[in-house]
This record gives C-alpha cells, structure tokens and sequence, in this order.
C-alpha cells in the first residue's frame, strides 16, 4: 500500500514540477504548484508527518499559492510568454547539464553511503505505538529546546509582514507630485 | 517496500527540476514557484531523515523552513509588485541595476 502510494505521489509531484518549470502562463504555473505540494502532503502522510502534512495544505496550498495567484491578478501578467526566446546563448544547455550533474552527485551519494540504494532493506517504520501523537512530540521539542527559534519565528513573520506592506504601499501624495514631475 | 532511498531520489529529482527552472525561466514570478519546489525537496529530505533515524527533530526543522519560506514569498511579491509599479512587465534580465 504504501510504495503504491509512493508511486502515485512522486508521479504527480514530478509532473506538477515539470508544469511549473514548462508553463508558458504564470496562472497555469501556479495550479501545478499546488498538485506539487498536495502531492508532497500525501508524502509527508506516508511518512507519518501528520502535522506537518496539514501545514503543507493549509501554509502552501491554502496561503502561498493564492498570494502568488493573487500577485500575477493583480499585475495582469498573465498572459503568454515566448519560451523559444533564449536571453543567453548557451545558457539552458548549461542549466540542464548543470541539474543533471547535481541530481548525478546526488544520487552517487546515496548509492555509497551507509542509507545506500544496494543492499539497504531497512524497513521505514516508526515507532506509532508510542504514547504521544505526532503533534505532542513536535510540541514537546518546539516549546523546549527550540523555544528561542520559535520566538525568533514570531519577530521574522512580524518584520516580512511590515516589510510587505511598506514596500507595496503607494507613494505618499508629496512623494507622488514630486515623482510625476520628475517623469514629466 | 519503499525504502528511505526513494524519497530521497524523488527530492533530489525535485531539487533538480527547481533548480534548472530557476535558472532557465526570466519571469520572476516563475523564479519564486522554483524556490518554493527547492524548499519543499529539501523538506522532503528533512522528514525522510528524520524517520529514519526516529529522530523528531527533522519534523521540526521543516517546521522552520515553512515559516522561513512563507517570510520569503511576503517579501520577494512585495517587491515584485513594487518593481511592476514603475516598469511593468520586468523580467529578471531588466532587473540587473537595483535603482528603480
């Protein structure tokens, strides 16, 4: 059941990559997105996240995707662009060979160490029997020993989102008589 | 049976497939879904890891990343707009001197 899962899941987060990556229209981008990080929540199920996997739903799909749906409405970019166009000779050969000897590196890794793909049967299983839910054990470490991060996620959220709304508000009206005469 | 390997090569084929996409598309809208497919293959790594070893602490680091990437996302649209304000439809190629 679950490498059948597996299956299914990587096949739709590797299209949904492909779509975004492909995607002549930023809208089409967006919604390929979103079958990405589904995809992943299933993952993160699978691999016993439960909370993280609720997260991925609500932060990413739920709020991420319709900010970055929302930007492309509001600035009506979207329309198609032309991806036979290259800027820089060259430049996406090298960019794919470039993925390619990452992904290679990667997977060389993985075929030497010790978690390596030959001879590794270490069955995934984590011990769910325990008396804490997936949640309490998060909880039990992020309000302990992680207290002073989480505290430090507060003052980062809190800066982004002042940060946001200076630089999107419009210009004061002084500001803006002064900048129209200038383009004038 | 689906072992650690296998997540591990989807997030490395993620990581890839972001990777490449950050560095071929111009829009810079599209440059920000490919960091967004970056982050969520190291996420990805994290909770494979950290099922592997039985360790929690995997959970939460991607905890951390979520709120790093949210962050993130709020500031790069904020200046995505701001840029499209005084020269719409910008690709990253216009971008290259930071004036307005």
């Amino acid at each position: 059941m679950e490498t059948a899962v597996f299956i299914v899941c990587a096949a739709i987060v590797l299209a949904g990559a492909l779509g975004v990556v492909l995607a002549r229209n930023p809208v089409h981008a967006a919604l390929s997105l979103v079958g990405t990080l589904f995809g992943m929540a299933v993952l993160f199920l699978n691999l016993e996240a439960h909370f993280l996997a609720a997260v991925q739903i609500i932060v990413y799909a739920g709020a991420i995707v319709v900010l970055f749906l929302f930007v492309i409405m509001l600035l009506g970019v979207d329309r198609l662009e032309d991806l036979s166009v290259e800027p820089i000779t060259g430049q996406r050969t090298l960019a794919i060979l470039a993925g390619l000897g990452t992904f290679g590196l990667a997977v060389a890794f993985l075929a030497t160490s010790d978690i390596g793909l030959v001879g590794h049967t270490k069955v995934l299983t984590l011990d769910i029997t325990d008396q804490y839910s997936n949640l309490h054990q998060i909880a039990d470490v992020l309000f302990t020993d992680y207290v002073y991060a989480f505290e430090a996620t507060a003052a980062l959220l809190t800066i982004s989102v002042v940060g946001a709304v200076v630089m999107s508000r419009r210009m004061a009206r002084s500001d803006e008589a002064q900048e129209s005469a200038g383009d004038d | 049976m689906v072992t650690a390997s296998w997540y591990l090569i989807l997030a490395a084929a993620l990581f890839t497939i972001g990777a490449v996409g950050l560095l071929v598309r111009r829009n810079p809208l599209i440059m920000f879904m490919c960091v967004e497919l970056m982050l969520n293959a190291v996420n990805l790594t994290f909770i494979t890891f950290g099922r592997e070893l039985n360790d929690i602490g995997g959970q939460v680091s991607v905890f951390f990343v979520l709120v790093v990437a949210a962050a993130e996302v709020v500031v790069g649209l904020a200046i995505v707009v701001a840029i499209n304000r005084r020269r719409p439809q910008a690709t990253a190629d216009d971008l290259s001197a930071l004036r307005g």
